[in-house]
């Protein structure tokens, strides 16, 4: 009371600085404990999340070589709606590039991913390019450069086996399993890129980078607490041997067709060739686009895997399958002859064969060795027509169709890459309704010497081989030995399960073994036989028509070889085909004998197999026809597409024009409805009243 | 003076070395973390702005144990002389001094620059304090009261004219001192109340400001119920009082606002408090400007990100990557506030408070008048920039280019500080004495 009333001054100054104290603290008490927008302001601002991509997974050969590199690449991307106060001018000497350019592309990408998402301004920078933007990028709010790695492939083999890396494309992201990709992610568009897509990414990291006022990263946010870090993809190792594969590629070079190399024991491809095939390093990298539009319009069409995707009447290399079934079946035995002259004539038309001296097919094994066409039209008719049917023809035919399904024919194998077809073989339902139901086993005799309706895909034809190698049983073709070292991982299974053919015994194909020994020993594969190894193998010569303006037109045939070796022990079991070349001993004989040789005894021995692989390796067998067949086809694809354009667009016309109708109809309904009510209820007032 | 025979270091309040001590540390503390980057980098580095800082901490403290030294009749002796060197030396700035960001008051020895206007807060406190202690002097008297006010207006309309209007301002301060030694009570009221009535027109919405407005006669009534039974002129006034307060906040600004300034005139007012113009002012088809209030809108996140508890020592991001300008100097406290959070900042204000009371305690003590009026002043100094230079830091402030008592980076203005509160502790350690 005293030093108050004495005098208050003192006191009330005192109470001033409390009362400021009150003020501040309680001001800070709202902006830092009430209000969280600040929080949430200070972080938009200062830190950042880096997504780092990991290391794509490696692909190594069977003996560790690698088929692939990762080089690591920049793309410049940018969030429109974040660009703040860029200085275009500086923007395009950094970029080499005129505003117009510049203009003109970011209308584009805005006009294609809008302003929230981000866009990529430019892929795969050039070194130059990268590091003069390395210097200047916290100049320009909203770029950001995003490292990434590309593949490159130094020895330039096997791109159809690897496939190809590209952005992740619209219709990608709508599939539930690319549901974790974001707009400007790169995956395998096809091959073991896509097949394994899952392994090889390895997992995304995130990275919470603390950044100063110039937009400049700088340190890591919280000492990294929060970061999660990149996984590498997982290395895939392949059974395939990159010396088989690179001189298969040098051989088939000049040539439309596919060569397949199989180790029959464990179903691992040593060697998948397409030919024509290409640099895989021209589907890496900056000028992606440009090669890709090229090699797509290219006549040969070097993108289209032909070793799983063409399909072709298999020509006599069926003939050993026809054989077996037969054996199999009980309609013949290894001793079984028949008395051709030079044709088949039991169905009433000539079905020619090559030879004409009695006796040469006396039985299995030289009917085999000779090829001889009249004798297998025969044991396939043997075969469907056989008195143990209770179904006649008809359930002769259905058994003939399982056994080939068996031998894993008419139905996609399941190697691991996509995009397999499934070649074609004919059932009963397939002759009922090309025959009108009216058909007997003479329609398709053909079928019997691997002509007619039926195709198969270069890779079925390997996989037989592998069947007759193996006697009986073979395992789905595939490239992939193990992942990261772990040759049981799940996406494995399916290629460790041994599929065992029906029950067929032994003895039939130790026939059939023998007879195909007879081929290269003395028959029409002698160009295969190789010195001290015990090869098998089986010609093919196909023939093969196209539709040239309506005409059916004969081509060139396909020459087509199928071996393996060694024939008690077989270490490795090879299909070529050559697409209109010629005999099957005279193209595709030789690169299979060659590639056999390269791989069973590393190098090529003696002058005349030198120069054999000197006429295969300059040979150039792609005729002048393929342009105008494939111009056609394009031509035909194109209408395609137009009319079905045109189809869609009448029928969405059709729909809006319906739906507006339907509109039209309910309104009216509705207004007709209410007038009617306006009238009740005039009525109900004019009673009530 | 039984006093006078113990040493000095008895004599001395040492809470207030203490809390100059800590005040100064945290100071330093907040200038290192904020340029801080990694440990590999020296401590002491002398480019580094903390390094420098304690230089200029180790001369402060050597000019203060020198002014310890000193008797202290000294200060009383010399306070018009130094008064008088203090506005030549305002003058001699048009002359020689050189211009820095924009104002014109710096003078320049070498690599050495100081500010007068800093010093002349000083010596205008030994002058106001030596006039008020003058015998001669009756304050009382409307003479005297103008002279005083004359003394403490001079080198603030002459820092005007230099420039550095938050440094003038600083000298409206004296005003508080002056209340104590027997000012009306009405000057301090009115000049609060403006002051007050302006910043809640600009940040309060109006219907919660009328009801403060209106709060504040009621509780004055309730208040002084025994004076208005004598003096019924009371009621008219805070009537009056009221009527203004009104017309001024619910009619006239918002009309100006409205209709009298341009869209710029009233966004540079706005941004002056790091606020966004409220949407009744805007005018149709104009753009705001974001960046006009960059400087306290930053401020203002990187206090509000600190929450709690902060986000501990040299993990600030806003202040570390300078997303604050002039985070050293004027915006300091952000750093303050981002790293230490909430706890962190109520303890630093506490801690001026406390150094306040303890001053206004000192002041209370002093047998003479002339240390009483200096410590007053002292008080006064360091209210006036505690509370404008965190209410800028905080949006409740216009900015202006004050800093913040020994936090703030630079020499002169912790030099400046130190010596005036050296010359109150060896003021306070002859409190027994009669000074004049």
């Amino acid at each position: 009371m005293s030093a108050f009333s004495q005098n208050p001054r003192p006191w009330i100054i005192r109470v001033l600085f409390v009362a400021l104290a009150i003020i501040l603290i309680s001001r800070l008490f709202s902006l830092q404990l009430v209000d969280d927008k600040y929080k949430a302001m200070a972080d938009g601002q200062a830190i950042f999340r880096k997504v780092v991509y990991p290391a794509r997974g490696a692909i190594v050969d069977r003996k560790g070589k690698p088929l692939l590199t990762n080089t690591s690449s920049y793309d410049l991307v940018f969030i429109p709606n974040k660009i703040k106060n860029l200085d275009t001018a500086l923007f395009c000497e950094v970029m080499a590039t005129n505003k117009e350019t510049f203009l003109k592309t970011m209308k584009k990408l805005i006009n294609r991913n809008g302003y929230q998402r981000s866009s990529v301004y430019e892929t795969a920078l050039s070194t130059e390019k990268n590091a003069r933007l390395q210097e200047n990028i916290y100049l320009f709010e909203g770029f950001e450069l995003q490292e990434r790695s590309s593949r490159t492939y130094p020895l330039g083999i096997g791109a159809h086996i690897f496939g190809y890396l590209n952005e992740v494309s619209e219709r990608m992201l709508n599939n539930p399993r690319y549901a974790s990709y974001r707009q400007g992610d790169y995956v395998g568009q096809s091959g073991l890129e896509s097949k394994y897509e899952e392994v090889l990414r390895g997992q995304r990291g995130v990275e919470y980078m603390v950044r100063d006022v110039l937009n400049r990263p700088r340190d890591s946010y919280k000492n990294g607490t929060l970061d999660t870090p990149s996984i590498a993809g997982k290395t895939l190792e392949l059974y395939l041997d990159a010396d088989l594969q690179a001189y298969g590629e040098k051989l088939m070079q000049g040539k439309i067709g596919s060569a397949i190399a199989i180790d029959p024991k464990t179903g691992g491809i040593l060697a998948m060739v397409s030919g024509p095939t290409y640099d895989p390093n021209l589907l890496s990298g900056a000028d992606f686009s440009k090669n890709y539009l090229e090699l797509s319009r290219n006549y040969t069409r070097p993108l289209f895997n032909r070793a799983i995707l063409a399909q072709y009447p298999p020509g006599s290399t069926f003939k050993p399958l026809t054989a077996l079934i037969g054996l199999d079946v009980g309609v013949i035995t290894p001793s079984f002859g028949y008395p051709c002259s030079g044709g088949y004539y039991a169905c009433g038309r000539r079905i020619g064969c090559t030879h004409h001296n009695a006796g040469h097919a006396a039985n299995l094994r030289l009917a085999m060795a000779n090829s001889c066409n009249a004798y297998f039209c025969h044991v396939f008719r043997l075969t469907v027509d056989a008195k143990k049917w209770a179904g006649g023809l008809h359930e002769g035919l259905q058994r003939w169709h399982d056994y080939l399904s068996s031998f894993g024919l008419g139905h996609p194998l399941g190697i691991d890459i996509p995009n397999e077809n499934p070649g074609s073989i004919p059932d009963t339902s397939y002759f009922n309704r090309i025959y009108n139901n009216r058909w007997n086993s003479c329609n398709m005799v053909v079928v019997g010497m691997g002509q007619g309706e039926i195709d198969m895909t270069p890779l079925q034809l390997v996989n037989a081989m592998c069947l007759i190698a193996n006697k009986g049983y073979y395992y789905i073709p595939h490239f992939v030995k193990s992942i990261d070292g772990n040759g049981k991982d799940t996406m494995l299974r399916p290629y460790l399960e041994k599929h065992q053919v029906t029950h067929i015994p032994d003895s039939a194909f130790a026939s059939v073994i023998a007879g195909m020994e007879d081929v290269v020993t003395k028959g029409t594969g002698k160009v295969a036989a190789l010195p001290g190894i015990e090869v098998c193998g089986k010609t093919g010569t196909v023939e093969n028509y196209a539709n040239i303006g309506g005409i059916r037109t004969k081509l060139d045939n396909h020459s087509v070889f199928v071996c393996f070796a060694p024939k008690n022990d077989p270490k490795i079991a090879i299909a070529v085909i050559v697409q209109n070349s010629g005999y099957g001993a005279t193209w595709a004989g030789p690169i299979a004998s060659l590639m056999m040789e390269r791989y069973l005894t590393d190098t090529i021995k003696g002058p005349a197999r030198i120069a054999l692989q000197e006429k295969m390796y300059n040979a150039n067998t792609v005729k002048s026809y393929i342009r105008v067949i494939d111009s056609l086809q394009r031509q035909k694809d194109l209408m395609r597409d137009l009319l079905r354009t045109a189809d869609k667009r009448t029928k969405d016309s059709v729909k809006k024009m319906r739906d507006t109708m339907l509109v039209k109809q309910i309104l009216r309904d509705f207004y007709e409805l209410k007038k009617k009510r306006h009238y009740d209820d005039g009525m109900r007032y004019q009673l009530e009243n | 003076m039984s006093q006078g025979r113990k040493p000095i270091t008895n004599r001395i309040d040492w809470p207030v070395i203490f809390l100059y001590l800590a005040l100064v540390s945290i100071g330093i503390a907040a200038v290192y973390s904020v340029e801080y980057i990694s440990f590999s980098e020296p401590f002491f580095n002398m480019s580094k702005s903390h390094m420098k800082q304690l230089t200029w901490l180790c001369i402060s403290l050597v000019v203060g144990l020198i002014i310890l030294l000193t008797d202290s009749k000294f200060f009383s002796a010399v306070a018009y002389l130094s008064y008088l060197m203090g506005i030549v030396l305002l003058l001699a700035t048009f002359a020689l001094g050189s211009e820095v960001k924009g104002s014109h008051s710096f003078i320049k020895f070498g690599s050495f620059s100081f500010q007068p206007g800093e010093l002349c807060k000083i010596f205008t406190a030994l002058a106001l304090a030596r006039f008020l202690s003058t015998p001669e002097t009756n304050f009382k008297t409307l003479k005297d009261r103008l002279i005083a006010g004359a003394i403490v207006l001079l080198p603030c309309l002459i820092i005007i004219k230099q420039n550095e209007t938050g440094l003038a301002l600083v000298y409206f301060s004296f005003f508080l001192a002056m209340y104590r030694e027997g000012l009306p009570n009405s000057i301090l009221a009115i000049g609060f109340s403006i002051v007050g009535l302006v910043l809640g027109t600009l940040l309060l919405e109006r219907l919660p400001l009328f009801i403060i407005i209106t709060l504040i006669p009621i509780l004055a009534f309730l208040l002084l119920r025994r004076q208005i039974k004598r003096n019924k002129i009371i009621i008219i006034v805070i009537a009056g009082a009221w009527v203004i307060a009104v017309l001024f906040s619910q009619v006239i600004v918002p009309y100006v606002f409205k209709h009298v300034f341009q869209p710029y005139q009233t966004e540079r007012i706005y941004s002056m408090l790091g606020q966004d113009i409220p949407e009744e002012y805007q005018k149709p088809g104009t753009v705001i400007k974001k960046d006009a209030n960059y400087n306290v809108r930053q401020s203002k996140i990187a206090i509000g990100s600190g929450g709690l508890w902060g986000k501990g020592f040299m993990n600030g991001t806003q202040t570390k990557y300078s997303f604050v300008p002039e985070q050293n100097t004027d915006f300091v406290f952000c750093g303050i506030g981002e790293q230490f959070g909430f706890i962190g900042s109520s303890i630093l204000i506490l801690l001026y408070v406390t150094l306040l009371l303890r001053i206004v305690a000192i002041a209370e003590r002093q047998r003479s008048l002339f240390s009483r009026v200096y410590a007053y002043c002292v008080a006064s100094i360091l209210f006036f920039h505690l509370a404008i230079n965190l209410s800028m830091t905080m949006g409740l402030a216009p900015v202006i280019g004050i800093t913040l008592p020994m936090l703030s980076y630079g020499g002169t203005s912790l030099l400046s500080f130190s010596i005036l509160l050296f010359i109150l502790l060896r003021l306070d350690a002859d409190r027994q004495m009669l000074i004049r």
